[in-house]
């Protein structure tokens, strides 16, 4: 194929501080969020587009027992679907690693380890009743960057949600009648992925530059500056001076992104 | 418990609001959204390309392959489970046969044209919504078509022939018929046919008279969607 052509090419730009469509190293494509795009099924759903890049997300809410050494929280369970609609590179099947590691590192962990989502507030009644709150996302246009679109999506759809009304005498929901009731989200756990290319680094890349990239850098922050999640990825390593950078530029663009959120 | 007003107001031979977008996925080589009431379907087509595992290949024709699937968030109760079911995937080879007649496969030997359908958001009517998408997404990858394919789904409910049944006429209480129709607008030709339920020649005879006339109103959108891409 005429990828190494291109690849070639995007390396050789970015050494220049150039990108294939002209932005900066570290500015990303236009971002548009909208929020209830599937508002009749879900209790929450957002869609979120980087440039050409689209993912959905939707928030379903379900009762279930607690977990035996957690009997006063609930909880939360994130998936990610790269669906073979959003790209000629993606197949039908169980989930690939790509997939879960989206899950696990960009949804799951960011809002879990800000302590986000007080679990502690989705207890119906202690050790037998609590809220689990299901969060999935699904890519609908691959065009780079779907993980940091999954993560907006995702806290997006969490925004959008109301709990659903729950009879405690029947032990059912009624997904029919929403309450006004929202899932209280204490921070914003935001990630910001940074490639290296080169010795340079590069936020929201098109799917051209990721495949020039020589690692990624995957940073959650939150909104006081700390780090809540880290994930590295690719093929070459970082040095410390490395995530140092990598570190200060998704701070300083977790910070814009979050306001979008806001 | 007679069936004289509809749950939406609606006439007992009207359809839901309905619109229609082709080019929605820029990845894909064709791509469609529909909506029909609250209903929305997304679908996508790749290929043809080379079909893999190999064995799967017909040397004399193309193989279209398609895949309906509910978002995970996007059905009425409780979160459906991703991947699979027997219900997604006896809808998706319907799929497969209420478009293979407008297609001409055997430009396509050894390959696979793929069609992806998502459901974003269900109230009754999704197989159809999924092939009305599916045809327009087959539509905007360029493929020669004999005809566009649209699908509506019509219901009896006591003694009313429903067009294009909601999920709240789909729960009625008193049981009713569910009766899914796709069919080539030009011709009249039918390629998908179910029925849930009881019904009587006559009433089936009325249930095929409504799908004609919502078909048309169903292939004018989608004309219109391809103009709105490719007329402007």
């Amino acid at each position: 194929m005429s990828n190494d052509i291109v690849t070639n090419h995007v390396i050789n730009l970015i050494d220049k501080d150039v990108r294939l469509d002209g932005r900066k190293l570290d500015q990303f494509r236009d971002i548009k969020i909208e929020y209830g795009v599937s508002a009749k099924s879900a209790e929450g759903s957002a869609l979120v587009k980087i440039g050409k890049t689209e993912v959905v997300a939707g928030i379903k809410m379900e009762v279930g027992e607690p977990y035996p050494d957690k009997l006063d929280e609930g909880t939360i369970i994130a998936n990610v679907e790269l669906l073979p609609l959003s790209s000629g590179e993606f197949e039908s099947g169980p989930p690939t690693i790509k997939s879960i590691e989206m899950a696990r590192s960009v949804v799951d962990r960011g809002l879990r380890e800000s302590k986000a989502i007080d679990f502690k507030k989705l207890t119906i009644k202690k050790g037998e009743k609590v809220w689990t709150i299901l969060i999935d996302a699904y890519s609908i246009n691959d065009d780079g960057n779907l993980a940091d679109a999954i993560g907006l999506a995702t806290l997006a759809a969490i925004k959008d949600a109301k709990f659903p009304k729950y009879d405690e005498k029947e032990e059912k929901i009624d997904y029919k009648e929403k309450t006004k009731k929202s899932i209280e989200l204490k921070e914003l756990p935001i990630p910001v992925t940074v490639l290296k290319i080169k010795n340079k680094f590069v936020v929201d890349p098109v799917l051209d530059e990721e495949n020039a990239m020589s690692a990624r850098l995957t940073v959650t922050t939150i909104e006081d500056g700390r780090i809540c999640a880290l994930q590295k990825g690719g093929i070459l390593p970082l040095t410390p001076e490395d995530i140092e950078k990598i570190i200060e530029l998704a701070t300083k663009k977790g910070k814009e992104l979050r306001k979008l959120l806001k | 418990m007679p069936y004289n007003k509809r749950f939406d107001g609606r006439k007992f031979d009207e359809l839901r609001e309905i619109s229609a977008e082709v080019g929605v996925i820029p990845n894909a080589d064709g791509s469609a959204k529909f909506k029909i009431g609250k209903t929305i379907a997304i679908a996508a087509v790749y290929g043809p390309r080379v079909l893999h595992p190999r064995f799967l290949q017909d040397p004399i024709k193309g193989v279209l392959r398609c895949n309906y699937n509910m978002m995970s968030f996007s059905g009425s109760g409780e979160r459906v489970r991703p991947g699979p079911s027997r219900r997604s995937k006896e809808i998706s080879y319907l799929t497969e046969k209420a478009l293979e007649p407008v297609l001409d496969l055997s430009e396509f030997p050894s390959a696979v044209i793929d069609v992806y359908i998502e459901l974003l958001q269900t109230d009754a009517g999704t197989r159809c919504a999924g092939i009305t998408a599916a045809a327009l997404a087959l539509a905007d990858a360029g493929f020669p078509m004999k005809d566009l394919v649209s699908a509506v789904a019509l219901g009896r409910i006591e003694d009313k022939i429903v067009l294009d049944v909601s999920k709240e006429e789909e729960d009625f209480e008193g049981g009713m018929a569910d009766i899914p129709v796709a069919m080539l607008p030009r011709t009249g030709e039918i390629t998908l046919l179910q029925m849930d339920g009881l019904v009587t020649l006559n009433e089936l005879k009325e249930v095929l008279k409504s799908a004609k006339k919502a078909c048309e109103q169903i292939y004018k959108v989608q004309k219109d969607a391809l103009r709105a891409r490719y007329l402007k």
